[in-house]
């Protein structure tokens, strides 16, 4: 016993010792302890932010520079508060109260003592600054503007949020992100890479050099210039005449998918999301919850498409071989399900393709509809075939456009009328209103202009995108270069495109068409009922357009939804028209048309539900 | 005499070790007060330089030792001793004060610490007493004895104050054990120990509570043959219970507010954040400190010259006392084993060589130089990864300090050389 005791001491304290230490160093310790280290220093260098430009190289948007007077409290030695105040732009107890905050804060860490200086201001204040012990002037770079329109399309940029610290190990606290639009999107293209040095700090806080020689350091990378495919005169034209008006335009390029504008009304301009009074800005665009102008009505609202999704049924019926463009319906001024009478507008009269589509006949749809369904055995297997020729054209799904939101529209399916009626009791005269594009059927304008485009390509679209190309090297997402094939034949589309072209000719839009360009168009005009305070009301009809010009060699197709704007020919069809001809011949000959559009507003429809006296829908008068 | 020469009889295996302790304490050191790396490490105006010279007056004293007649150091014990006991006393007139402690006689070149010195000499002044044919440590007298040559050091050592190398003193007690002082006497140690510590983190009721419950159960399961006297077990319930009640006593009373604060971090009894934070700034700076270099290192360690906490100098002493955290910061959990394994090994063969020993007074000697390494080391590790209060006792073989390399080596080869001539003298 008296001869162990010593070894078994030296042994019992060799495991004990080794116990803590396997506590300290393995079960304690933690990899990421390196920005922990009090001795380490991670000194970030920022890159500038990459430009954009529009798809003629035009600037978009830029940097500039801010000033931010910043503030040492513990630094600070007695000064001129008067002198210092009247510099600064701001009254003394301002001043007082910003240095209390600061001290707050920290006494030993710097704070923004007025943030965003001028030009003007930082000029004057430059020269005095030395005076001011524990002040300093920190530069900053914000988001410069160069133009006032597609504030929804770039996004903008803020501070990242607890959500992004925890999920994104690349931000620190007080570094800028991309929200929404372009911004969000190319983030990482746009931002860079920034560059860190680590310092190797002894227990006071000194420097003592660089940490393992700079081996971990790194160099910013520059963040990239990138072209979008708007075109900025077509972009602000267009937003010129949304003004007083809802809704959501979408021009494409039909040959490559590119999208030229892409409007949303009401809207705001980008810069004021920019500066002293961002926040301010902020809360009014983001908490008007009536007129809602961050909401991109042009990828988020989904309307029913109303008559111009007509083309499609009929190109659906051409294909299953159920009519051909001879084919011939006759309307009673309306058509029958069952006992009950549906109504139409185009006059009645016997109708074939052509006819159908310019006069934008509701019975010659609806009897398209029942053949399609009519040649197969069952409704379920009717409405399969149908549902994907729809789908075929980028309908009832998202797009994968290169924009950070979007909707994927309504393209109802079994599924889902089961689910409504339940399973085998519906039938295709419960869904009829989908000959018309109204009913259960849903798109955003982004989708009927990519509808449109696939038309005008006779069969086939690319997915639309706002990238064009990535710095110098280009370079974009190969799957917007493919395209895709619609389930119709290519044989299909003339007849419809000529019926499409008659709405300009002698239909539904015959008083807007553009001296010398060839469009094919097709007017909508959908009912729409919402709530009001509980209440359901109807109110105006959505006016609807598409087009695309010219017809043999397609540079543009469109989508103009305006909420409330009565029929598709009144609002949809005259900014259409507009924007066709500014596009195509860079200048608008129509000029009292043009004056029309920019004058009139909506304001007093948007203002009717709320006004809690009765009103009247559809008013003739304009 | 076999012809092998002075150094062939040496126990080589312990040298060797004893060569890797001091190498990988030099190597420490030098990465904990590097500042310039261009600087020559002979260099003596840097303090690795300086250790370095202190390894070559170590050698000089090594040399020393193995020509001197082995049977001067137990002729000469008593005298050593008392020398030892002068000088000590002598620090009282004569003595240096560094931080705060008179143990240093300025020598010009050299600062002497003679309670180094009289480690060596107490452990051969034991031994010889011990080892005298007449000496019996079961009577009361010789106990008495052995412990005055213990204690008489202590006493001069803690006024100067130096309560951590005097604390040392009493590792020689693993001598009296091995020799046969009853192991009763360390069994209440412990239990006093015991009491003290966790009165303080659970208060006198529950240790009450807790000695009554021990006891039962100790009735409950002991064999029925066994007998155990009831009237003792109560009385020393009755004891402990007053001696638990003035614990805390003496902890409010007697204790000062910096030493309440180290048991208060010890023992874990504070518990409000804040007032952690106060401790872990002012007295608790240094552990707190060098538990997180240790633990900043993992597993393979940041490498050599790599410790960003040593580089930075976050850990206070760390070339002197803490000098085992920057093994923890920069060679990680494989390198702190290492060296922890690397003294049990050396420790495990020095008790080897002890007991190896014909004649009584080199084993006695032999107990007492592994009892002094083995508590420096103990009290010294502790105390860096945070199992002990701060106690100012440095690392055998590793620590910065001319004294303690000089006077460790000596005390170890001492022995060795006592070892090597082990059959010569077998009585």
């Amino acid at each position: 016993m008296k001869k162990l005791l010593l070894s078994s001491v030296i042994i019992i304290i060799g495991f004990t010792f080794i116990g803590r230490l396997s506590y300290l160093q393995l079960f304690r310790f933690s990899p990421d302890q390196t920005l922990e280290d009090p001795a380490i220093k991670a000194i970030y260098d920022y890159p500038e932010r990459g430009y954009i430009y529009d798809r003629n190289g035009e600037l978009l948007v830029g940097n500039q520079a801010a000033y931010d007077v910043m503030v040492i409290p513990r630094e600070v030695k007695p000064l001129d508060t008067l002198e210092f105040c009247g510099l600064l732009g701001i009254d003394k107890p301002t001043f007082l109260q910003k240095m209390k905050r600061a001290r707050t804060y920290s006494p030993r860490l710097p704070s923004v003592l007025v943030p965003q200086l001028s030009k003007e201001d930082y000029a004057r204040l430059q020269e005095k600054m030395r005076h001011f012990k524990g002040f300093y002037i920190q530069k900053r770079s914000l988001r410069y503007y160069a133009t006032n329109s597609a504030a929804n399309v770039l996004g903008y940029i803020s501070e990242v949020g607890e959500w992004d610290l925890k999920n994104n190990p690349y931000y620190r606290a007080g570094e800028l992100k991309g929200r929404t639009g372009i911004e969000q999107q190319y983030e990482e293209v746009l931002r860079g890479r920034k560059g860190v040095k680590f310092i190797q700090k002894d227990r006071f806080n000194r420097d003592i050099g660089p940490y393992k020689d700079g081996k971990l350091d790194t160099l910013p990378e520059q963040g990239k210039e990138i072209h979008i495919t708007l075109d900025k005169a077509l972009q602000e034209y267009g937003e010129r005449l949304m003004q007083g008006k809802r809704g959501g335009i979408v021009a494409l390029d039909p040959k490559s998918g590119e999208i030229l504008a892409m409007i949303s009304g009401p809207t705001y301009d980008p810069a004021l999301l920019v500066g002293r009074e961002r926040s301010k800005n902020y809360n009014k665009l983001h908490y008007d919850t009536i007129s809602k102008p961050t909401w991109d009505r042009s990828i988020l609202a989904e309307p029913s498409p109303g008559s111009p999704f007509k083309t499609l049924n009929a190109l659906v019926g051409l294909q299953e071989g159920v009519i051909d463009p001879t084919t011939k319906f006759r309307c009673y001024n309306g058509f029958y399900v069952g006992n009950v009478k549906r109504g139409c507008h185009c006059g009645g009269g016997v109708r074939d393709m052509n006819s159908g589509i310019y006069q934008s006949c509701n019975a010659y749809f609806a009897g398209t509809f029942r053949k399609i369904y009519g040649k197969y055995a069952t409704t379920d297997e009717g409405m399969d075939v149908w549902e994907k020729h729809m789908r075929s054209f980028g309908l009832g799904g998202y797009l994968g456009t290169d924009l950070p939101t979007g909707r994927p529209g309504r393209i109802p399916n079994k599924a889902y009328y089961d689910r409504a009626y339940g399973d085998n009791r519906w039938a295709s005269s419960f869904i009829i209103s989908n000959s018309i594009g109204q009913g259960e059927v849903a798109a955003t304008p982004l989708q009927l202009a990519n509808m449109t485009a696939a038309i005008a390509n006779h069969g086939y679209f690319y997915t639309p995108h706002v990238i064009k190309n990535i710095g110098n090297t280009g370079g974009i997402d190969p799957k917007y270069t493919e395209p895709h094939y619609t389930t119709i034949d290519r044989k299909h589309f003339e007849p419809v495109i000529q019926g499409m072209a008659n709405v300009y000719k002698y239909g539904t839009a015959k008083w807007i068409q553009i001296p010398g360009v060839e469009i094919a168009g097709k007017t909508g005009t959908v009912e729409n009922f919402v709530r009001v305070n509980g209440e359901r009301m109807q109110l105006t009809d959505h006016s609807i357009f598409v087009a695309f010009a010219p017809i043999e060699n397609p540079q543009i197709a469109l989508a103009v939804y305006i909420e409330n704007g009565y029929y598709g020919a009144r609002y949809a069809g005259h900014i259409a028209s507009l924007l066709i001809e500014k596009y195509i011949k860079g200048e608008i000959t129509r000029k009292d048309l043009e004056k029309r559009m920019l004058e009139k507003t909506l304001e007093h429809e948007y203002a009717k539900p709320y006004s809690g006296e009765p009103f009247k829908i559809n008013e003739y008068v304009w | 005499m076999s012809g092998r020469g002075l150094f062939g009889r040496l126990d080589w295996l312990t040298v060797f070790l004893y060569l890797l302790l001091v190498l990988i304490g030099w190597v420490n050191i030098y990465s904990t007060t590097l500042s310039d790396p261009n600087v020559s490490i002979f260099d003596f105006s840097t303090l690795y330089g300086k250790q370095l010279f202190f390894a070559g007056l170590a050698l000089l004293g090594v040399i020393l030792v193995l020509f001197i007649e082995t049977n001067f150091f137990e002729r000469f014990a008593s005298i050593f001793y008392i020398i030892c006991m002068v000088l000590l006393l002598g620090l009282f007139v004569f003595g240096k004060t560094i931080a705060g402690a008179t143990s240093w006689y300025d020598l010009g070149f050299f600062n002497l610490q003679p309670s180094e010195l009289a480690k060596v000499a107490t452990a051969l002044a034991l031994a010889k007493f011990l080892s005298d044919i007449q000496t019996d440590l079961k009577l009361w007298k010789h106990q008495l004895y052995a412990l005055i040559i213990i204690l008489v050091p202590v006493l001069l050592i803690l006024p100067q104050p130096d309560p951590g190398s005097a604390l040392i003193y009493f590792s020689l007690f693993f001598v009296l054990f091995r020799e046969g002082f009853p192991l009763f006497y360390l069994g209440i140690l412990l239990f006093i120990i015991v009491l003290f510590a966790t009165t303080l983190m659970f208060g006198t009721v529950w240790v009450a509570i807790g000695l009554v419950i021990l006891t039962v159960l100790v009735y409950t399961f002991k064999k029925a043959s066994l007998k155990i006297p009831l009237i003792p077990v109560i009385g020393t319930i009755i004891l402990s219970v007053l001696f638990s009640l003035s614990v805390n006593f003496v902890y409010e009373n007697v204790f000062e507010q910096r030493h309440r604060d180290r048991f208060a971090l010890w023992l874990g009894l504070e518990k409000d954040e804040s007032k952690l934070e106060e401790i872990r700034k002012t007295i608790g700076y240094n552990t707190y400190q060098s538990e997180k270099a240790i633990e900043s290192g993992g597993f393979f360690g940041k490498g050599f010259l790599e410790g960003t906490r040593t580089k930075g100098d976050f850990v206070p002493e760390q070339h002197t006392d803490y000098i085992f955290s920057s093994v923890g910061e920069e060679w990680g959990f494989m390198g702190t084993v290492s060296v922890i394994l690397l003294f049990t090994i050396f420790f495990l063969r020095l008790v080897q060589l002890a007991e190896r020993q014909k004649n009584g007074f080199n084993r006695m000697y032999g107990y007492g130089v592994i009892s002094i390494l083995v508590f420096h080391y103990f009290i010294n590790i502790g105390m860096v990864i945070g199992l002990l209060p701060t106690i100012g006792v440095p690392l055998p073989f590793f620590s910065y300090g001319g004294s303690g390399l000089i006077f460790f080596t000596m005390l170890l080869f001492i022995f060795l050389k006592l070892d090597s001539n082990r059959l010569k003298d077998g009585v």
